[in-house]
């Protein structure tokens, strides 16, 4: 029988801090250290993520998605252009926390069979939501991995039923200064305008996004509906889609006219046209240290050079 | 001039003082890096933080000598020294950052950056011309390139400055409006030293004799 005599010096069972307590101790300070932080350094430190969003329900695996290891939540909800919203990269998580998109409809224009006002709901239901895994190219020469959930955006055309004098969709965000703070300079001529080609359009890559990572989209992300066309510089993508109009003429869009030296109509990926001020050769994909090679397309070219066949990129950049 | 004892408290407080408080954004940066809080893109934070503070130091070592002309005070000109090489050791930030954390020392990229990109041109050029400021701003310097030769080159810190902003206005993709607030002060501050120059030789010619030129 072992019989344990004890020493002045040993601790005692009862003074022993149980694990949980030291634990969250060590949580606090954490805690504490980044909401110091946090407070000392406004125009540093982000904001902190948006209150988490609706699960979506019903989701499926999409085709076409990328295994590559994903982006943060935290980064991709944190890090945003979203120049409705002001100009820097943690305004739009900043400012977008009260942006109502609820109720939320779309005006469906032009030459369409079906042209109405669509509410969010009527627009989307039809569809079954997919997940997609895209890789996202800005044209500032960062990237990211984002799981997107949404419907092709060919599927949605198709039940609209566009005429033969659909060559083109225009989009075009939300104008509401009273709530999109960013509006009230004209860093840009609001609303933001976008375009695509029709094929480009009906591209079963071509996604219109209610949610990522799960969850409704975020506010910051362009909720409550935006377009995904991974194979295009980020700012192609619109968010908060309010009209969607089909054109025979290229339609303006929004950066294009803000500078049409710097950014074309198509603004495909492409790592042998060089932005004027910056090369587009490489990338940072947020979360790693080291730039890589940024892809033809964006790594999309199986999927879509067939789109471009005989076109120079470095004239329709 | 009244001599500067060690105990002179411009030395003994003022000195430190100041120093500290050039430091600070710096040791803010490295607590904020420490626990996190730099953001998605920590390069692109450092990146524009060490330039903020570079442009920042800049405009504040240019505004020494008007607010000490306008104000009659002294005291500021004491620290000009320090300002200067503080806006020196935060573009050096800035640049390193760039040469090491952004384009990771791949100099055939950087060259490439330097020889099509007109704002990288600028800042290059820019933080080239800072070395010689900054190699001479010792008394020992001074007295061996003589005041006035001193003077003259220093007077470089006005290119550096246009430069500098010029940089700026260039990066920046579509919201220039902090670009401009800085061209704006710019303007004032070298606009005041040309009216004051102006002023000054109008005044030298009105008491000096006309004076012949040799032909």
């Amino acid at each position: 029988m072992l019989i344990k005599i004890r020493k002045a010096s040993d601790v005692r069972g009862s003074e022993i801090t149980p694990k949980s307590v030291y634990l969250d101790r060590r949580r606090f300070l954490r805690a504490a250290a980044v909401a110091g932080a946090g407070a000392a350094m406004a125009p540093l430190a982000l904001a902190g993520s948006a209150r988490a969003g609706a699960k979506l329900t019903g989701v499926v695996k999409g085709p076409y998605s990328t295994d590559e290891e994903q982006t943060k939540y935290e980064s991709v909800t944190s890090y945003n252009n979203f120049y409705e919203f002001g100009t820097g990269k943690g305004d739009p998580a900043r400012y977008s926390r009260n942006f109502k998109t609820k109720p939320w409809s779309v005006a469906v224009e032009g030459a369409v069979a079906k042209p109405a006002v669509y509410g969010f709901e009527d627009l989307i239901r039809p569809h079954k939501l997919e997940e997609r895994v895209y890789r996202l190219r800005c044209v500032e020469a960062w990237s990211m991995v984002i799981p997107w959930i949404g419907i092709p955006l060919g599927d949605v055309i198709k039940r609209l039923e566009p005429t033969s004098k659909a060559r083109y969709v225009a989009f075009e965000t939300l104008h509401d200064p009273k709530q999109m703070p960013g509006q009230r300079r004209s860093v840009l001529d609001w609303p933001y305008v976008e375009g695509l080609r029709m094929d480009e359009a009906m591209h079963p890559l071509t996604l219109l996004a209610v949610g990522l990572y799960g969850e409704e989209m975020p506010n910051q992300n362009g909720a409550p509906i935006r377009l995904v066309v991974p194979w295009k510089y980020g700012f192609k993508s619109i968010k908060s889609i309010v009209r969607m109009r089909f054109v025979e003429e290229q339609p303006a869009t929004a950066w294009n006219k803000a500078s049409p030296r710097e950014y074309g109509f198509y603004s495909n990926v492409n790592p042998q046209v060089p932005h004027p001020r910056w090369s587009q050769s490489r990338e940072r994909r947020i979360g790693t240290f080291f730039k890589r090679r940024t892809l033809m397309l964006n790594g999309y070219a199986d999927e879509v050079a067939g789109l471009y066949t005989g076109m120079d990129l470095a004239k329709y950049y | 001039m009244p001599v500067m004892t060690p105990k002179h408290p411009i030395r003994l407080i003022g000195k430190p003082l100041v120093f500290a408080l050039c430091l600070s954004p710096l040791a803010w940066f490295a607590w904020a890096a420490w626990v996190g809080g730099l953001g998605a893109n920590p390069v692109e934070a450092a990146n524009r933080f060490t330039g903020d503070w570079a442009l920042r130091f800049i405009v504040i070592v240019l505004t020494v000598s008007p607010l000490c002309r306008l104000s009659g005070w002294g005291a500021p000109m004491r620290f000009r020294r320090m300002l200067g090489l503080f806006a020196f050791a935060y573009t050096f930030l800035h640049t390193a950052n760039y040469i090491a954390l952004d384009q990771f020392f791949d100099w055939q990229e950087i060259w490439a950056d330097v020889y099509t990109r007109r704002y990288i041109t600028v800042g290059w050029v820019a933080f080239l011309l800072l070395f010689p400021l900054a190699a001479t701003s010792t008394n020992a310097m001074v007295r061996r390139l003589g005041t006035g030769r001193w003077k003259r080159l220093h007077r470089l810190v006005y290119l550096i400055a246009i430069g500098s902003v010029i940089h700026y206005y260039l990066m920046v993709k579509a919201d220039v409006r902090v670009p401009l607030i800085y061209t704006a002060v710019l303007v004032l501050l070298l606009g005041y030293r040309v009216v004051a120059g102006m002023r000054r030789r109008a005044g030298q010619s009105r008491r000096r004799a006309p004076r012949v030129q040799p032909v």
